[in-house]
């Protein structure tokens, strides 16, 4: 077995009175996408927020990368290279597409406010190299033609391609995609199944949350299944979609 | 005339600082301050009391004020960092309330409601009336480029990027990466420098400062001057105040044509004027006269 990026363990979170997670386990061999499937209110999103420290869990380790990250602020743990999308793409309505991507690059000295103020010399080196690395994301994604666009502009699938730009702006190591394709025509689901194979084939892990069982299928060499909060099963897409259990909680296959 | 002149421009430009300010803890972050008057305050009553009780030169009288306002700015923000909207905008407006009752009460050190006079105002004794107001309106068109300067390296800066960003969704921003709370309390803190820069402009140009003065009309003044003039916008920052002194100064001659109004009536014909006016440009304008653009990607070289 391979290095495990990712390992989370026992986690609990409650939402307003609803047991979401009830000790919730899942790993990511480094390598691999990984799927997370499993029936509305599973508690699938509520891992992903955990995960990136958006809600922390109440309960729980989370290591990721050889680092214990428990109880870590989001933008700490985005620094150290996991990155998220979110299920309803969370735009910001007054940036273009190219700073959306440009504001999720790493390392920038402009975002510190007494080098923004003294001296426009100690980031535009920087800004520079981020703009071409945006550049180079973009086209990669179809977007390159939008890129000075408001962002609230972009159609839903549009969106959805930009969520996973911004995610790979910042040099990830694993990138959470919630529901890539939700919401996106069939062409566009193929399209952004296979930005994800190239991507992986770069070095970059994913986690992927999705309704749509053939995008899982194509992309995912392992598939977690999550019911009421917890850890159902994981294997192989076959494995675990041959599984009574799952076919019971999650496909409505059941005799 | 002339004097008169320059002394509305003088305060335009007062109102341009407080307006700039404004711009940055708003118009940039999206914090809402309904607490302008008392920031406003603290950075007028601090460089009062530091040159009138304490002797202090006029320029370290206005950096105190400066930082007075800063701090209080920084340590409000930090306090209430968790509130948005509505309940930001309640905690903000009682600051403002309770900075001004604050100079009501403790005579010990504001003197009460009788204000403190014969504040400093610079070379005012050697000079005529007409002439200290013309360096006093050089003095703080100055000010208004320094602040505007301030402003828009912000603005371009990947600082301000990150500012719009929170400002539009907090919670993207901290999985963007971004140290929201410490942003937040550096952009309220800058934002109030610049409130108390507009103080202490105030305070040594108009000698005399009183708790009246920083009454909540004046916060609900500076909304409207950035609110028209484009929020988010520097120019408009600065437009929307010189367009409110305008407006508040013509209409004085507009009242001799309603000569059957009583004084009172005829006062408020200026609030009737401001407020149809802020319809009119948001009917026509909703992102005010200059609305905010992103900055110029740099491009690359390649």
């Amino acid at each position: 077995m391979s290095k495990l990026i990712l390992i989370a363990k026992d986690l609990y979170r409650e939402y307003y009175g609803v047991q979401a997670l009830t000790g919730a386990s899942l790993q990511v061999e480094e390598g691999t996408i990984t799927g997370l499937i499993g029936p509305n209110g599973a508690g699938k999103t509520t891992m992903f927020n955990c995960l990136t420290g958006v809600v922390p869990a109440e309960k729980g380790t989370i290591v990721f990368n050889g680092t214990n990250v428990t109880g870590w602020r989001p933008e700490r743990i985005c620094s150290i290279g996991m990155v998220r999308t979110f299920q309803i793409a969370r735009g910001f309505p007054s940036l273009t597409v190219l700073e959306t991507l440009l504001l999720h690059g790493d390392r920038q000295p402009g975002e510190s406010v007494i080098r923004s103020l003294v001296s426009q010399k100690s980031w535009t080196a920087r800004e520079q190299e981020l703009e071409a690395r945006a550049h180079k994301i973009a086209t990669r994604l179809k977007l390159d033609h939008l890129l000075s666009n408001m962002s609230s502009d972009l159609s839903g699938g549009q969106k959805k391609l930009l969520e996973i730009g911004r995610a790979l702006m910042g040099n990830p190591k694993l990138v959470l995609l919630d529901e890539p394709a939700a919401g996106v025509n069939p062409t566009l689901v193929g399209e952004i199944a296979e930005r994800i194979l190239e991507l992986r084939g770069s070095g970059i892990n994913f986690l992927v949350i999705d309704h749509d069982l053939e995008l899982i299928a194509r992309i995912c060499n392992v598939v977690t299944v999550m019911a009421h909060g917890t850890h159902l099963t994981t294997g192989s897409y076959e494995e675990v979609t041959s599984d009574p259990r799952v076919q019971d909680a999650y496909l409505g296959l059941a005799a | 005339m002339l004097s008169y002149f320059l002394a509305n421009l003088t305060f335009a430009g007062i109102y341009a600082l407080l307006a700039l300010g404004l711009n940055v803890i708003w118009g940039m972050a999206g914090m809402i301050n309904l607490g302008l008057a008392g920031f406003f305050a603290l950075g007028a009553y601090a460089s009062s009391i530091a040159t009138v009780y304490l002797e202090f030169p006029i320029v370290l009288g206005v950096s105190l004020g400066v930082m007075v306002a800063a701090t209080a700015g920084g340590v409000l923000s930090q306090l209430s960092l968790n509130l948005r909207g509505d309940y930001l905008a309640i905690v903000t407006l009682g600051f403002g309330e309770l900075i001004r009752l604050i100079a009501t009460n403790e005579t010990w050190l504001t003197n009460g409601s009788d204000g403190i006079s014969g504040v400093p105002g610079p070379f005012r004794s050697s000079l005529t009336p007409l002439a200290f107001n013309a360096v006093a309106c050089a003095l703080v068109i100055s000010t208004v480029l320094v602040a505007w300067f301030i402003s828009e390296r912000i603005r371009k800066a990947p600082f301000g990027r990150a500012l719009r960003a929170i400002r539009d969704d907090e919670m993207a921003a901290a999985v963007a990466g971004k140290p929201v709370r410490l942003y937040k309390i550096q952009a309220f803190a800058i934002g109030s420098a610049l409130l108390g820069l507009a103080g202490a402009a105030y305070a040594h140009f108009n000698s005399y400062v009183a708790p009246d003065i920083f009454r909540p009309l004046l916060t609900i003044y500076i909304f409207f001057a950035l609110t028209a003039g484009g929020t988010g916008n520097t120019l408009g920052a600065v437009f929307g105040a010189v367009l409110v002194i305008a407006l508040l100064e013509g209409t004085r001659f507009i009242e001799p044509f309603f000569e059957s109004l009583s004084g009172v009536q005829a006062a408020s014909i200026r609030e009737i004027v401001i407020g149809a006016t802020l319809i009119f440009v948001m009917r026509f304008r909703p992102k005010g006269i200059f609305a905010e653009r992103p900055p110029r990607p740099l491009g690359t070289s390649d």
